[in-house]
């Protein structure tokens, strides 16, 4: 065979941009399907978008579903990329999630509290049955309602901070590690911590966090609060002086409550891990609090001793834009990294003996990892 | 002409993007090719006593997020530095940049930490000009063998004052000299010696 | 391209790369932690490499691109589209013409001359990683020079082998101070990095990390005096170009163990072919 040096990479991408652009239509016959179809009906997978994409925008999220067929790493991938080249016209005020417009509150560490246990629309009673009405697109049931919305109810650290047996908010008006406009260092702050789990791989996430439960740095959990709803954004315009709403987000918040037994300075008390998520997204408001916890072992003196315990482990590797690049990079070509293995190997084996089949020597160092 | 004093009438880059990014690679050339003159692009009307080249390296360099500190006689340019660039100023010890028309003492300077050595100020040195002053002979990264380099407005133990923050390395302060259109720079990494 | 600012990034995205650029030449080798953006293209593509390009790159640049030595290589192809999409650049294939030149896991055979800057794509700055995986630790080791592990390593490797036995990525020492990640090039290439004319910056967009060697600086690879450093290449001359001394790929030609060899620049393989009588 005749060799020919490798020519038409960029034919070769055209056409398979194209045939990319075929694939995500699929079968033409079936109607397109509608960005605001994706934006009203796949709710969640746009909150997880928007969430890893670290975007708050339904729309765009749907859109980069559409465009990534359903794959929400891609998803999430473009609307980062798309973030990245936004000017920055003002910073919001911190969101006051007290005044949450409730879709749902739950404490599981109290029957009742001010303010009251609101189900909401969760999935965790539904009997998870195949629905196969859905296949023949009924419309929905309607769904109750009821006489008045929730009002605004006290978060859980107002309730039990009052005794002290809850550590206290932390109070400060300090300019927040940005991890978008510079580049995290460890030991990294809380700030700094709380971003990074917000947007990081809700699949991780929730890995690590359940091997916190499974005994790799425990923290003895307790659902404090799970509430999702309807909060204002606000920014303050130089020109104006005053706050004026810009426009409202959906979040969902996880106080986890957990044990301490105390340390030299501080009296046994509860302590907290803290979730945050945009849309509705309590799996990874959890997960994420447990994992933030966890994170605080070393502030509370408590031994290190497990992955979910350690800054650079997590949060090096919780972002799923960075993870998923570098490992799919190693479909790259490495030819030339190859070549010089190829090269070593020989070398080595000729050393170590001219005999057909003589290996390296027992306890030799396995091949670094490609690059 | 009469000028407010604030220098807002003049203006900054004709061209912010490109006209930024040619100065960017005089700079880069001049800190990776110790004691070569680099010319930059500069704005149209800098405000005195800028020279164009010092008013292109702040339009390049300076932001919010590194701020210039403006001592005498620069002080007055606070209010157009901060109007091109953002940089509101901050105290010597702070700056990301120094603007300065004599030599400081570079002790007042932050210098960086051996872990961040990279968290150092940058010295704007604005001199007369950068030929025809006593010659420099330089060694080290970017310098084939030696650099000759002759600018004037030095201090006379300038090799002396320039062995004391060699010794710092990693840590240091880097210069870069400004007078006319042209740039040239003093990474921490170079040696300087007196011409026999 | 309408909606962008030129070489798609925005212009204080720019300074503080070309903050962080200034001060990596300033202190050869050493990493400067960047707060590297999200592009469009994905973190261990070149990403790196690519926001360098882009804080560098102007109007009358001439940008090369090569991965594995290759200028059409798909991700090359891909990159060089992005600026000449993003930026109206010219772009060429040919090493002298350019005035950028942005690579992965290669140094072009052709020598670089001073007019020329070469932006290396790093999927990992840290030439201490697999010694020791905390970033804050390996801070301090840079700090107080603290490099034994590494001599270690290499010696293990000398009682096991015989020899050293890294093959691409191979440490290098910068201006007598830090130990560097010269990017997986293979060794081969470790010899061309010292005192080479050309400005040699380094982009590590994943790991968020920029770092320099500034043009004429001494770049040693990590040996012993008595298993002095090694470059290494297939023995065999270019099967297309007759080279003798060039990098080489391996071509598996059949499945009954045929090889050919030919050179890895597909540049400086098709120049040597076009001035061949």
């Amino acid at each position: 065979m005749a060799y020919v040096a490798v020519k038409g990479g960029e034919r070769a991408i055209d056409a398979a941009h194209a045939w990319l652009a075929a694939a995500r239509r699929g079968d033409g016959t079936v109607p397109s399907m509608q960005t605001a179809q994706i934006r009203e009906q796949l709710g969640r997978a746009v909150d997880r978008v928007m969430a890893e994409g670290s975007l708050y925008d339904p729309d765009l999220a749907a859109l980069a579903i559409k465009q990534a067929q359903g794959d929400l790493i891609e998803a999430g991938f473009l609307l980062r990329a798309f973030r990245t080249t936004l000017p920055r016209f003002a910073a919001a005020l911190p969101v006051d999630t007290a005044a949450m417009r409730l879709a749902r509150r739950i404490s599981a560490i109290f029957k009742d509290l001010p303010g009251g246990q609101v189900l909401g629309p969760t999935y965790d009673y539904t009997h998870r049955l195949l629905d196969f009405s859905l296949l023949e697109d009924r419309p929905a049931a309607d769904a109750p309602e009821a006489g008045a919305h929730p009002g605004p109810a006290p978060r859980i650290p107002d309730i039990l901070g009052q005794e002290g047996l809850l550590e206290a908010d932390i109070r400060s008006d300090a300019e927040p590690f940005d991890i978008t406009r510079a580049p995290l260092a460890f030991p990294a702050g809380r700030d700094a911590r709380l971003q990074g789990l917000a947007r990081g791989d809700e699949g991780f996430l929730l890995g690590l966090g359940y091997s916190t439960q499974r005994g790799y740095g425990n923290n003895h959990p307790f659902v404090g609060e799970l509430r999702v709803g309807e909060v204002d954004v606000e920014i303050v315009p130089a020109e104006l002086g005053f706050a004026v709403c810009i426009g409202t987000v959906t979040l969902t918040e996880c106080q986890m409550v957990n044990q301490f037994a105390g340390s030299k300075t501080e009296p046994a008390q509860f302590t907290r891990g803290y979730g945050l998520a945009f849309g509705h997204a309590e799996r990874r408001a959890m997960a994420m609090a447990l994992v933030d916890r966890a994170l605080r072992a070393e502030e509370l003196g408590e031994a290190l001793t497990a992955p979910a315990q350690d800054p650079q482990f997590v949060l090096a590797t919780c972002d799923n834009i960075e993870a998923t690049g570098f490992v799919e990079h190693l479909k790259l070509p490495h030819y030339v990294d190859f070549q010089s293995e190829l090269e070593t190997v020989r070398r080595l084996r000729a050393t170590a003996g001219s005999a057909p089949g003589a290996g390296p020597p027992p306890g030799a160092v396995p091949p670094d990892e490609p690059p | 002409m009469t000028v407010p004093d604030d220098g807002l009438a003049y203006p900054g880059f004709a061209d912010p993007v490109h006209d930024a990014q040619a100065s960017f690679r005089a700079v880069l050339r001049a800190l990776a090719r110790p004691g070569a003159l680099c010319t930059v692009a500069t704005p149209p009307a800098p405000p005195p006593p800028l020279a164009p080249a010092s008013a292109a390296v702040l339009l390049t360099l300076v932001d919010a997020d590194a701020p210039v500190h403006l001592p005498p006689p620069f002080a007055g340019l606070g209010p157009w530095v901060a109007f091109h660039t953002g940089s509101t100023g901050a105290d010597i010890g702070d700056a990301a940049f120094v603007l300065a028309d004599e030599w400081p003492d570079l002790a007042l300077l932050a210098a960086g930490t051996d872990e961040v050595p990279e968290a150092s100020t940058t010295l704007i040195l604005q001199v007369p000009a950068l030929e025809g002053g006593p010659r420099l002979i330089l060694r080290g990264p970017g310098i084939e063998a030696t650099q000759t380099f002759a600018p004037l407005g030095l201090p006379a133990d300038f090799a002396a004052r320039w062995a004391a923050n060699r010794r710092l390395y990693p840590r240091g302060i880097d210069v870069l000299l400004c007078a006319g259109s042209a740039v040239a720079g003093l990474p921490r990494s170079v040696t300087v010696l007196e011409a026999a | 391209m309408k909606g962008y600012n030129f070489a798609y990034l925005d212009e204080q995205t720019k300074r503080m790369l070309r903050r962080a650029l200034l001060k990596a030449v300033a202190i050869p080798g050493h990493q400067i932690p960047f707060a590297a953006r999200e592009m469009p293209l994905p973190y261990g593509w070149g990403t790196g490499g690519i926001q360098v390009t882009a804080a560098v790159l102007g109007r009358c640049d001439t940008l090369k691109v090569i991965d594995q030595g290759a200028d059409d290589t798909t991700n090359a192809v891909s990159i060089r589209r992005f600026f000449a999409r993003t930026a109206g650049v010219a772009t060429t294939t040919r090493t002298a013409h350019a005035t950028i030149i942005q690579t992965r896991h290669r140094i072009p055979e052709t020598a670089l001359t001073e007019a020329q800057i070469i932006v290396y794509q790093v999927p990992q700055p840290e030439p201490l990683y697999r010694l020791e995986p905390s970033r804050t630790e390996t801070r301090r080791m840079h700090a107080l020079s603290e490099y034994g592990a590494m001599h270690v390593r290499l010696y293990e490797q000398v009682a096991r082998y015989g020899q050293i036995a890294i093959s691409y990525d191979y440490p290098v020492m910068v201006n007598g101070r830090h130990l560097m990640a010269p990017s997986p090039i293979p060794a081969f290439d470790n010899p061309k990095m010292h005192r080479m004319p050309a400005l040699q910056l380094f982009g590590a967009g994943r790991e968020k990390r920029i770092y320099a060697v500034p043009p004429y600086t001494d770049v040693a690879s990590l040996d012993f005096e008595d298993y002095p450093f090694r470059a290494g290449r297939a023995p065999h001359a270019c099967a297309l170009c007759g080279a003798q001394a060039s990098y080489l790929d391996e071509v598996v030609t059949d499945d009954r163990g045929g090889r050919m060899f030919v050179c890895s620049d597909t540049d400086y393989c098709a120049s040597r072919r076009e001035q061949a009588p």
